[in-house]
């Protein structure tokens, strides 16, 4: 058949008999796929006289976005913030697994470490686009080390830091370099964090607040200097106060600038927030959520006890315990069981638990034009699912990269 | 004329997709041979485009070797605008079928030098070897495409300036603003129409019912544009009740006294049946 295209001779996938979330509603339409990008079939059929060279069945299907998780410590044995000479291995084995999970984009995250740490891991891993491998990279997610002490929750007490005056210097001196960091979390309430915040952004670099005792005040002082994110809401910082709502306060706050949002990530795992919190949050500032597993190395692993690093933890259903305790070490929820989750918790439809895990989070990161949406032009990083929400088939770039076995 | 008068909109729409069917299927259209066809636009014909994507669906009919030539659209309005006429064929049509592009033809109300666009239309359809069946509407002021009341009966295809009640009435898919709203129009002529071997009219809606009366019981007068196709030798006016609540009784009577006979015209085929 000879050509029939007068733009590109890739070939047309067309998506058929499925439902794709388009303008944030499951409406019955094919999607097309060319040359790894979301094709608009009208301008195909009209200007290139084109059609489609292959059509995929989805067998009903809820065809979505592919999940980004902006904040995934590890996994299956993985934790990216343990020193060691291949970190891209580590990162590319998590990256690999993460595709069952719906998970085409992410965030490696590195908790508090000293600059020695920060300085050889860096450079190591790039950002770059999925694929057959693994989902892409998009960047680090750099939680500390100038974070608050009080709030320091796990991370290493050591190794936090705070800015001296300048406060880029420090950073430069802890971090390296920022060339492969998409997003940092600091404590706003440390001194000279606004010139920081600052800096952040004029680099590209989304600016988030966690692990602090900010004060509402502080918050939005730090918001109009460019912060935009808030670290697993509720967990790691004052709790809302009537009089002084914290961070928590962002969310309904008059102080935003024009135009911008305030996003927040939830780990919607059931365990670190109470359903009821999490609802009061949706509630408030539902276009914000942004769905995170803030997943740790045990994640992926069967239940039981594993000795990971220097730690023994125990796994129990949905629960990872520092072992012999009760207390909690981490998330081990995967992204797909947080969006089934926070759909049932909150109540609301499958288009809004499906924006949380891709839309608000290519918004948060200014990549929405190419990620987190079906629309015309946007890479074609695509989920299908079941009516459960549960995990058919990943896809990066137009290209099968993962399949639920029958 | 035929004129076929089904209870309500949907049972006309369906008299309408079948009939456009088995003219198809009768016809047995094939890589040298194809049918043409000539498409109309807005909320009357939707019904009957949904029925000939079910067949379509089914296996029943293929649109493979079917061409398609739609009667307007409108000028200087982007082509991907949710409301060109482009848009709307793709989206209500075209999406859902197996005709090819190249198959299909619209005017383009952005052609850089307007009326040698409609000429190309018009050389277009005379080298498809001229239209089969044209499928039309009728306006509540009886005109046929944009051929609005004044329009030449043996008008071809032409740059036509939007009568101030089709601009408010459209004004309704613009925000309401009026000032949104196309001022002109790339039509078929009457005489483009009355080309076509066949001549279907779809007309439903009780606002619909004087232009029919206008146009069959009246004389031929262009100031109902439609009434030309009574000098046209093979017509059907598909209507539903209410399109015919200004005609004489006498002429409702006589034609439904005749749907025994037209309804064999939409039977289903032998070579249909297995």
């Amino acid at each position: 058949m000879p050509s029939n295209k007068s733009v590109s001779d890739a070939p047309i996938i067309q998506f058929t008999n499925c439902r794709i979330l388009r303008e944030h509603k499951l409406q019955r339409e094919d999607l097309w796929v060319r040359d790894g990008k979301i094709l608009d079939p009208e301008k195909l059929f009209f200007d290139e006289k084109g059609y489609a060279d292959c059509r995929l069945d989805c067998g009903g299907a809820i065809v979505a976005p592919g999940f980004i998780d902006v904040q995934i410590n590890g996994g299956y044995g993985v934790d990216f913030s343990q020193p060691c000479e291949d970190v891209s291995a580590g990162v590319s084995l998590v990256a690999k697994k993460i595709l069952e999970h719906g998970v085409t984009s992410f965030c490696p995250t590195l908790v508090t470490s000293p600059p020695a740490v920060y300085h050889q891991v860096l450079p190591q891993v790039n950002i770059h686009n999925g694929g057959p491998d693994g989902a892409g990279v998009l960047g680090f997610h750099l939680e500390g080390p100038f974070i608050s002490s009080e709030k320091r929750g796990a991370h290493p007490e050591r190794f936090l830091r705070t800015f001296q005056s300048g406060g880029t210097d420090d950073l430069m001196e802890t971090y390296g370099s920022l060339d492969n960091v998409a997003m940092v979390t600091l404590a706003p309430e440390l001194p000279h964090s606004q010139s920081v915040v600052s800096t952040l952004r004029q680099k590209g670099v989304t600016v988030s607040l966690g692990h602090s005792v900010a004060n509402l005040s502080q918050a939005e002082d730090a918001v109009r200097h460019g912060a935009s994110f808030i670290t697993h809401l509720f967990n790691a910082m004052l709790p809302f106060h009537h009089r002084d709502p914290g961070i928590v306060g962002l969310l309904t706050s008059d102080q935003i600038p024009a135009g911008r949002t305030v996003f927040y990530g939830m780990i919607a795992d059931g365990i670190h927030t109470n359903p009821a919190a999490l609802r009061i949050a949706h509630r408030a500032h539902p276009s914000g959520l942004v769905l995170v597993t803030d997943a740790i190395m045990a994640m992926g692993l069967p239940p039981g006890r594993h000795t990971l690093g220097q730690q023994v933890v125990q796994i129990q259903g949905l629960h990872a315990y520092v072992a012999g305790t009760k207390t909690l070490s981490g998330s081990i929820a995967t992204m797909d069981m947080c969006v089934r989750h926070f759909k049932q918790a909150a109540g609301c439809s499958v288009e809004d638990a499906l924006e949380a895990a891709a839309l608000h989070p290519a918004r948060l990161l200014g990549i929405s034009h190419r990620k987190g949406s079906l629309q015309y032009g946007a890479d074609a990083d695509l989920v299908l699912l079941d009516d459960g929400l549960r995990v058919r088939t990943t896809y990066i770039s137009g290209e099968e990269v993962w399949r639920a076995e029958l | 004329m035929k004129l076929i008068i089904l209870n309500d909109y949907d049972q006309a729409s369906e008299w309408a997709a079948k009939y456009i069917r088995n003219k198809i299927l009768h016809f047995q259209p094939g890589p040298n041979k194809f049918f043409t066809l000539g498409l109309p636009t807005g909320s009357t014909p939707l019904g009957c485009y949904k029925k000939l994507i079910e067949y379509y669906k089914n296996g029943e009919i293929s649109f493979e070797f079917v061409k398609t030539f739609n009667m307007d659209e409108y000028v200087g309005l982007p082509r991907n605008h949710p409301e060109s006429y482009h848009s709307f064929m793709w989206n209500n049509f075209f999406k859902h079928i197996d005709i090819r592009a190249e198959n299909a033809h619209i005017l383009d109300g952005n052609a850089a030098d307007l009326q040698a666009e409609c000429n190309s239309f018009e050389e277009k359809i005379r080298e498809a070897g001229g239209i089969e069946l044209f499928v039309g509407g009728i306006g509540p002021d009886g005109h046929i495409a944009f051929n609005e009341p004044g329009s030449s009966l043996v008008s071809r295809t032409r740059v036509k300036t939007l009568a101030k009640d089709t601009i408010m009435a459209n004004a309704r898919f613009f925000d309401g603003d009026l000032s949104k709203v196309p001022t002109m129009a790339l039509t078929v002529g009457v005489g483009t129409v009355m080309d076509a071997k066949e001549v279907m009219i779809l007309i439903t809606g009780a606002h619909k019912a004087f232009a029919l009366y206008k146009a069959i019981e009246e004389g031929v007068n262009h100031m109902w544009t439609v009434s030309a196709f009574q000098q046209h030798p093979q017509t059907v006016f598909v209507c539903d009740e209410d399109a015919t609540l200004e005609l004489r009784v006498k002429t409702v009577k006589y034609f439904k006294g005749m749907m025994h006979v037209h309804n064999r015209l939409v039977e289903t085929l032998p070579s249909q049946q297995k």
